[in-house]
């Protein structure tokens, strides 16, 4: 069954919020959900970018007070 | 107060130091008790590894008894902890001997789990292992030209490491006298060649001057180690005459085991430091699941915030401070110079011009860890 996960990355610097949901993308089933959550200006299109070079399927993304949402989901 | 602490590398053995002097009195009283549980007699210094696999340390080196970094009064057993109990407050080890506490700690710290990449093990060297440092190190000397790849798998401990092993390798081929004949190409999981943004503006100038080939959004998937080619999940792949890689990590067996977190890392409050839903039960070090580096500096700046908010509590009842992600970094440059990264959940990192001060301070440190580990620095 797939799972929808929160990957809370605000306010890291390293490894950093993309390293944390490449991490956790590796743990996950395909099928499943992870939503990460990141104050870095910059995911708003590094993690798009990753998600559409590996292959998986960016959800959403929004920026709710200063911190992004951004939902993918495995695909493989 | 039965105080337990599980696990006897950096993290394990500052707590355990800090917390034997904080709580002198109480020791001696015998209101409290200190054991420690541990898999090895021996305590080993990371970070020693790449310079081993560079020929700058010997293996020796590496250790120290465990017992004589610990105080006195510290009950020290090896024995590692096979089964965790929370609800009964108890632990039961690999010899089958139970321990209740009060107050656990765990700090387990972390494994290479190479097994995870295709082909890895076959294909691949690696300086996160005293064997591995030891193995790479004859490679690179007999190394005699051709392409050296570094990939990098995540999760893994001392983020720093794949940037300065590859100026490292720079400098030991130009020392060599071999350097034009040496291709070093790294490859890196996002797309700037460092996760740490200001590392990354500091090293791919750098490895441009270096002639260090880069590609980045390259995520280890497998490695064909009869034909040397690596794949990465992008799509992309690399030939290679010698692999290097940074091979993913888990928390420790155990931890698996007993179901206590995805991939053996235990969920854990980033500012306390306690396990979710498990008060009485603080995890420190690479056991985390919590955002901030693997290091031994991160381990060490949680030991201190768990033994002075565990030994409040005993004293005055109340906890007197949290966890605010501080971590410390030197990163060597090459041979003879280094910088060093410092940041926390709020503060960005600033990173310093590389100097050679720097580097020989590292090289200090490399024998002052002793002392950091005793509690004294």
């Amino acid at each position: 069954m797939s799972e929808t996960k929160i990957v809370d990355a605000r306010n890291t610097f390293c490894p950093g919020p993309l390293m944390e949901l490449i991490t956790n993308m590796k743990q996950g089933k395909v099928g499943d959900t992870i939503e990460l959550l990141s104050t870095d200006d910059g995911s708003g299109a590094d993690v798009p970018e990753w998600v559409a070079k590996v292959g998986h399927e960016l959800v959403g993304k929004e920026r709710i007070d200063g911190v992004w949402h951004i939902k993918v989901r495995k695909s493989k | 107060m039965r105080i337990l602490i599980v696990g006897g590398g950096t993290g394990g053995t500052i707590v355990a130091n800090n917390l034997a002097r904080r709580l002198a009195g109480e020791i001696r009283t015998r209101k409290v008790r200190l054991t420690m549980l541990s898999a090895s007699d021996r305590h080993m210094y990371q970070p020693g590894l790449l310079y081993v696999a560079f020929g700058q340390m010997a293996t020796d080196q590496l250790y120290r008894d465990q017992k004589s970094l610990l105080e006195p009064s510290i009950d020290f057993h090896v024995d590692p902890v096979e089964t965790f109990q929370f609800d009964s407050k108890r632990v039961v080890t690999k010899s089958g001997k139970t321990y209740d506490y009060d107050t656990l700690i765990i700090a387990t710290g972390s494994r290479v789990f190479p097994e995870e990449v295709p082909g890895l093990k076959e294909g691949g060297e690696e300086f996160y292992t005293e064997a591995g440092a030891v193995r790479l190190h004859k490679r690179l000397m007999e190394f005699q030209g051709g392409t050296i790849a570094m990939v990098v798998s995540l999760p893994h401990k001392c983020p720093v490491a794949p940037v300065e092993a590859m100026f490292m390798l720079h400098d030991f081929f130009k020392a060599r006298g071999i350097r034009d004949k040496v291709k070093l190409r790294y490859h890196y999981p996002v797309n700037k060649v460092h996760a740490t943004a200001n590392v990354a503006v500091w090293a791919k100038p750098e490895f441009d001057k270096a002639g260090i080939e880069y590609e980045t959004l390259f995520n280890l998937k497998e490695v064909d180690p009869v034909n040397k080619i690596v794949y990465s999940e992008e799509g992309t792949e690399c030939k290679f005459d010698l692999l290097i890689a940074i091979p993913p990590h888990r928390g420790m067996e155990t931890m698996e085991q007993n179901n206590l977190g995805q991939g053996g890392w235990i969920p854990t409050d980033r500012h306390k430091l306690t396990m979710n839903g498990q008060e009485h039960v603080y995890v420190i070090g690479d056991a985390t699941n919590i955002p901030v580096s693997k290091t031994g500096s991160a381990a060490h700046y949680e030991a201190e915030v768990v033994a002075e908010n565990i030994s409040s509590i005993i004293k005055t009842g109340s906890a007197v401070r949290e966890y605010d992600g501080k971590v410390y970094c030197f990163i060597e440059g090459g041979f003879d110079r280094a910088t060093y990264n410092a940041f926390d959940y709020v503060n960005l990192p600033v990173l310093k011009p590389p100097s050679k001060s720097i580097h020989w301070f590292k090289m200090a440190y490399n024998q002052m860890y002793w002392t950091t580990v005793r509690g004294l620095l």
